[in-house]
């Protein structure tokens, strides 16, 4: 609510200013909602300000609300009162609102360019376009291991890894969440990973995983924030622990820890946007939107943080980090040599179950 | 003149209106100007509490959506008898058909399969392919019956499960948050306990009462001496003193919050000072921080002022002289305080107490920061339905469970204590 007044006590202020010069420059606020810190700075960079380079008449507002974004636009419809204009989310999120008819649905041929090649705009998202219709992705991020470099002289280098006490003991971090949590372990019992997911469905699945984890549980540290894990390596609380890849590219080579990445089935999972219905400014939205979602834009983001692009033809264009001036290509989550072993997060099994695995995994934690 | 003093009825005030008429004029004048005065606040009560809290009641027990999205179907399904193990007959499929296909197309069929994934997994997804099949459907060219439609789309509807399950929440109000919100649940053989593995809030409201009942505990056992001490020294000294307790009452809950952090972790100041004196080695640094020793050490901190405030307030009225009386009649100076100080103090303690566990109770930051595991609190689960479950029928039932543990709590405080004995100051 606090956005809705600071962006209705802007508009006044615009409009009495305008009012006063009688000017009437046609200036446009669009509201855009992200994660924040380096991420809405990698945006800001390769989307926000060449855009506004070329349209003098936008002007994008960041908001980093995108942690509570599912609540506050369910808010703001009920309230019929629709402040924001674009907001970046996690897919799970935009299956939930999509499902209550909150989110505006795309028509990816229309709505966003094709690749240069001329490959067709949802050809060249593949997969990552049929999440949902109302999604368009921008990364494709993965959940990945980091480990220790100077204490584990002899380093991981599976997931079998991860849950092997006796050959690397010490604490583990893992995200207080059953996703990822419960497709490794159940790989690391045995399970085939193109299976994961039909093993999951049963109630014994299920409990196989739990099973699994019981064996670490208490050699785990959970952690919940993004920037945690990193932290608790750098401090070595843990020797090994699940982090998001760019979290763990940015205490390697930003901060010089001595960290290494394990890439072996990481997962994968995507960022993307959605438009809110009734987003006050929605005709220039679209416009920004077919923008920043072209092949070279969605390759720029990946100069400011390690995270690859959603689209096919975007990886050849992704070239050297902009301040540390080294290639990004073999740190993307996609680069063949990372990607041997990954999984893809299934989003649509995951919105079915997880307020059910997640009450599970909370007490199974708790006790 | 003669005829004013002997009718004693007919009183008139110097304008000639008869004294009762202008005596209940400017009674109700009186009456107007005070209902003006508090009319400012009422309204203000009742938009920032009333209305939210009804709000949320409403919320805890609505569930018009069934009944909106599939009028039809779940009138025919309440004739269904789900006791005999039999699929509802074509006329339930072929209207699940006909409103699905207008719900899907106004978008609030999916949202019906969210609502129903709460009781079941599942059944959002189930809902979603069923509602993007039904969007392209076309009656005219159904060659098949309504039933194997549905089944070809998808055969879980095969399941007599999810159709019972649709019949039992077909009713506009439901008790199914409050269920949830106890660990139990509606299944088709009745109101039964969740499985031990999935069992949850019920362990979280005894973690969640047990807790702000230890931390009140704490507060009076540290607050009291603290108050004492402040009432019975020179005032110079004591403000100075008092400047002690307000300086960290002043201060911004996430920064205590994150010094205690830094005071407990492992790489912490505590345990670095413990691992320098030699008194533990280093390998086995104590775990301070992140569990529920943390989380009541920290809100015990916060919460200390609003005991040692009303203590302090009570004390300082309690004349120095009873004590010296009681003393002079020969009470030892611990008889003394057990008998004419320390009743004079239960006001204080009463106040105190009750603020501060009204407020651990809903306390809702420092366990997330702090509260690692075993530290986490009914709040925090609130939170998360509200802001990522998106499940808010179940946040206001938790959320209705709370505030009337607290009505009934109150209500015993009155009876044991009495209201009126609290005092502020």
């Amino acid at each position: 609510m606090n956005n809705a007044f600071k962006h209705s006590l802007l508009a006044t202020a615009i409009a009495v200013g305008s009012a006063g010069i009688t000017a009437a420059s046609a200036e446009t606020e669009m509201v855009v909602v992200s994660w924040g810190g380096a991420y809405t700075k990698s945006q800001q960079l390769a989307y926000h300000d060449p855009y506004m380079a070329k349209n003098p008449n936008i002007k994008i507002i960041n908001d980093d609300s995108s942690a509570e974004a599912a609540a506050k636009i369910r808010a703001q419809a009920e309230a019929g009162n629709v402040s924001w204009d674009l907001v970046d989310v996690e897919p799970d999120t935009a299956i939930a609102l999509c499902d209550e008819g909150l989110l505006v649905e795309f028509d990816y041929d229309k709505d966003f360019v094709p690749a240069p090649d001329g490959t067709s705009a949802k050809d060249d998202f593949g997969a990552s376009a049929e999440v949902s219709p109302c999604f368009v992705p921008q990364i494709v991020f993965s959940t990945t291991f980091g480990y220790r470099t100077d204490i584990l002289k002899n380093p991981p280098k599976t997931i079998h890894d991860v849950f092997d006490l006796e050959k690397f003991p010490g604490k583990r971090a893992l995200q207080k969440h059953p996703a990822g949590n419960l497709e490794w372990a159940l790989i690391a019992d045995g399970v085939d990973a193109a299976d994961v997911y039909d093993v999951l469905d049963t109630e014994a699945g299920v409990d196989r995983a739990f099973k699994k984890l019981d064996t670490i549980k208490d050699q785990v540290v959970w952690w919940t924030k993004g920037a945690q894990p990193g932290q608790l390596l750098a401090d070595g609380e843990v020797v090994m622990g699940s982090a998001y890849n760019g979290r763990l590219f940015a205490a390697i080579e930003e901060n010089k820890q001595p960290i290494g990445m394990m890439w072996d089935w990481q997962l994968f999972a995507l960022d993307g946007w959605v438009v809110p219905k009734g987003a006050p400014n929605m005709a220039e939205v679209m416009k920004y939107l077919k923008f920043a979602t072209d092949s070279q834009r969605l390759a720029d983001q990946a100069k400011y943080i390690s995270y690859g692009p959603a689209r096919a033809s975007s990886a050849p264009l992704v070239g050297k980090h902009a301040e540390l001036g080294i290639e990004m290509g073999p740190h993307m989550p996609t680069a063949p040599a990372n990607a041997k072993h990954t999984i893809l997060k299934d989003v649509s099994w995951w919105a079915d179950h997880v307020d059910e695995l997640r009450e599970r995994f909370e007490s199974w934690v708790a006790s | 003149m003669s005829e004013t003093s002997t009718s004693p009825e007919l009183l008139k005030t110097p304008d000639g209106t008869p004294l009762k008429v202008a005596l209940n004029r400017t009674l109700r004048y009186r009456k107007r100007t005070a209902l003006l005065l508090v009319a400012p606040l009422f309204l203000f009560v009742m938009v920032t509490f009333l209305f939210p809290i009804f709000d949320m009641l409403s919320r805890s027990v609505d569930n018009k959506i069934v009944h909106e999205v599939l009028p039809k179907t779940s009138a025919l399904l309440s004739e269904w008898d789900d006791s005999t193990g039999k699929l509802p007959d074509e006329a339930v499929f072929k209207s699940l058909v006909l409103e699905g296909q207008i719900a899907a197309k106004a978008k609030t069929f999916n949202k019906l399969g969210k609502r129903l994934n709460y009781e079941t997994s599942g059944m959002s997804s189930l809902f979603r392919k069923t509602g993007r099949k039904l969007q392209r459907f076309d009656p005219e060219k159904l060659k098949t019956t309504y039933t194997d439609h549905i089944l070809s789309i998808d055969k879980k509807w095969k399941h007599i499960e999810k159709w019972q399950l649709i019949k039992r929440e077909s009713s506009k109000y439901t008790a199914s948050y409050y269920y949830a919100a106890l660990d139990a649940q509606m299944t088709a053989s009745g109101l039964a306990f969740k499985d031990d593995n999935k069992q949850i809030y019920l362990t979280l409201f005894k973690r969640t009462l047990y807790m702000s009942t230890l931390i009140t505990f704490l507060t009076i056992l540290l607050g009291y001496p603290i108050a004492f001490l402040l009432a019975s020294l020179k005032t110079r000294t004591s403000n100075l003193l008092m400047i002690l307790v307000l300086l960290p009452f002043w201060t911004s809950l996430l920064v205590r919050t994150s010094a205690w952090i830094a005071l407990l972790q492992k790489e912490g100041v505590i345990n670095d000072f413990l691992v320098g004196i030699g008194l533990i080695s280093d390998e086995s640094r104590l775990q301070m921080i992140h569990n529920q020793t943390g989380t009541i050490i920290s809100m015990t901190h916060i919460l200390l002022p609003f005991m040692i405030l009303p203590l302090f307030s009570v004390m300082k009225t309690i004349s120095p002289s009873y004590m010296r009386a009681a003393r002079s009649m020969g009470a030892t100076p611990f008889t003394a305080f057990r008998r004419i100080y320390f009743p004079n103090t239960i006001a204080g303690i009463g106040a105190g107490g009750i603020l501060v566990f009204i407020l651990s109770i809903g306390f809702y930051i420092t366990p997330a920061l702090v509260g690692g595991t075993d530290g986490t609190m009914i709040s925090n689960f609130i939170a998360y339905h509200i802001s990522e479950s998106l499940n808010w029928g179940l946040a206001a039932a938790l959320g209705t469970i709370l505030l009337l543990l607290v009505l009934a709590l109150y209500i015993l405080y009155d009876k044991i204590v009495g209201i009126d004995n609290m005092k502020f100051g």
